[in-house]
């Protein structure tokens, strides 16, 4: 059976932290565009010591990795960025913008998959960022459109900020971020 | 109708999100059940970080320095298995650590242990052809933590590992063998099966031990693996 999982603890800043790590798409890439949030507790402190990352496909719906039954999509970027939170708990992370997802439910919307890390996290928490461009996309989205709470759909997609896109992330309290099982 | 992998649910292996003898879970638990998400393409790929991440000298984290850190020189290897014992190749594997002290070299850490100059702490690898890694470091001492009065944490070593899905994301710790501080750790007594917590904790291993310079511990590390695959439509 599996190893199990134990909390990341207070003290990855010295080792998980990359230069480039919060570029998921390297710096000048046409369409690139800024994902930031702030990450917040139950009590609605900021955390200052979270990693966030982050996975997708590339502008076509591809994933570049070999269990993509179409081939691999695009190399080149990395399509993964990792971003701690500072002091005031925020991140920010540089992407372009996925294509739909095919599956056997229907297509998925363009979605980001999110890995959260961090002290007081035994596991990994799964969350995703959707796009607030999408709405027909987003409305049949097979994930979207079938949470046990409808009203908690507005936690996964992402806010216009400017030229950026905002995505807080709630672990715990009445607005909590929906999180995944996988 | 195109074959995909689905990784199994090791949910019963894992510890819980709330564990209140873990203080820090308290304010970051979620409160509300997580929502089962059927594993889409997204799930089943993941980043394929390797070569690119790791420089000459990475796996050796009592080099790069101007002289040799203090402690007890061990070496720390192993294999990378899927649950179904499939091993992970070319998986980046990233570790992090205390020195012999106690220490950690962060700028929060406030435990008035002394900092080697000559150890930071931090190694990353990439697994071979047949899953294995090696990392050369020292052997960390256990730290005290506020989490509860007179806490100290096991000495342990942090793991971080892809594997080749996003559904194999681990970040773990593995712990020494006969480590005293075992039955007073909630992090450790998270994980609730007795068994499974005992896969956090390296073996000694004589085979890798090095006359006059190093002892040898081993720590395989199991992801989760695929089961019998579901048929998914070709929607390309």
């Amino acid at each position: 059976m599996t190893t199990p999982s134990q909390t990341v603890g207070p003290f990855f800043a010295f080792a998980l932290p990359w230069p480039d790590g919060p570029y998921a798409a390297p710096p000048g890439t046409p369409g690139l565009i800024t994902v930031h949030g702030t990450v917040r507790d139950g009590s609605g402190a900021p955390v200052p010591d979270a990693l966030i990352e982050t996975w997708q496909a590339d502008p076509d719906g591809r994933f570049d990795h070999p269990d993509d039954p179409r081939g691999r999509g695009a190399s080149g970027p990395r399509w993964f960025a990792r971003c701690p939170t500072d002091a005031d708990g925020m991140y920010a992370i540089h992407t372009v913008k996925p294509g739909p997802v095919p599956s056997a439910d229907g297509p998925h919307a363009p979605h980001l998959t999110v890995c959260v890390l961090a002290r007081g996290l035994l596991r990994q928490l799964v969350t995703r960022v959707y796009f607030p461009d999408e709405t027909d996309a987003n409305r049949a989205d097979p994930v979207l459109s079938r949470l046990p709470d409808p009203s908690r759909a507005s936690t996964l997609i992402a806010v216009p900020d400017g030229n950026a896109l905002r995505f807080d992330i709630r672990l715990r309290g009445d607005d909590e971020t929906v999180f995944f099982a996988l | 109708m195109i074959d995909m992998p689905q990784y199994i649910d090791d949910s019963d292996t894992q510890p819980a999100y709330l564990w209140p003898d873990y203080t820090s879970t308290v304010l970051r638990a979620p409160s509300r059940p997580l929502v089962p998400l059927r594993q889409s393409l997204t799930e089943i790929t993941g980043p394929l970080l390797g070569d690119d991440r790791v420089g000459p000298g990475d796996a050796d984290l009592t080099a790069g320095h101007a002289g040799e850190p203090l402690g007890q020189r061990i070496i720390v290897s192993g294999q990378v298995r899927d649950s179904g014992g499939r091993p992970v190749p070319h998986t980046l594997v990233e570790v992090w650590q205390a020195n012999a002290a106690g220490r950690y070299i962060h700028d929060l850490d406030r435990h008035p242990a002394p900092l080697d100059p000559n150890f930071t702490g931090a190694g990353r690898t990439v697994t071979d052809a047949d899953g294995r890694y090696r990392f050369e470091t020292i052997r960390p001492g256990a730290y005290p933590w506020k989490n509860h009065h007179n806490a100290w944490r096991p000495a342990h070593i942090h793991f971080s590992l892809f594997g080749r899905a996003f559904a194999q994301r681990l970040v773990t710790q593995m712990y020494f063998p006969g480590d005293p501080l075992f039955d007073f750790d909630p992090i450790y007594a998270s994980v609730p099966d007795q068994a499974a917590r005992r896969r956090m904790i390296a073996r000694f291993d004589p085979d890798t031990t090095i006359p006059e310079r190093a002892l040898g511990f081993g720590f395989d590390i199991v992801l989760r693996g695929t089961r019998a695959s579901i048929f998914e439509d070709d929607a390309s």
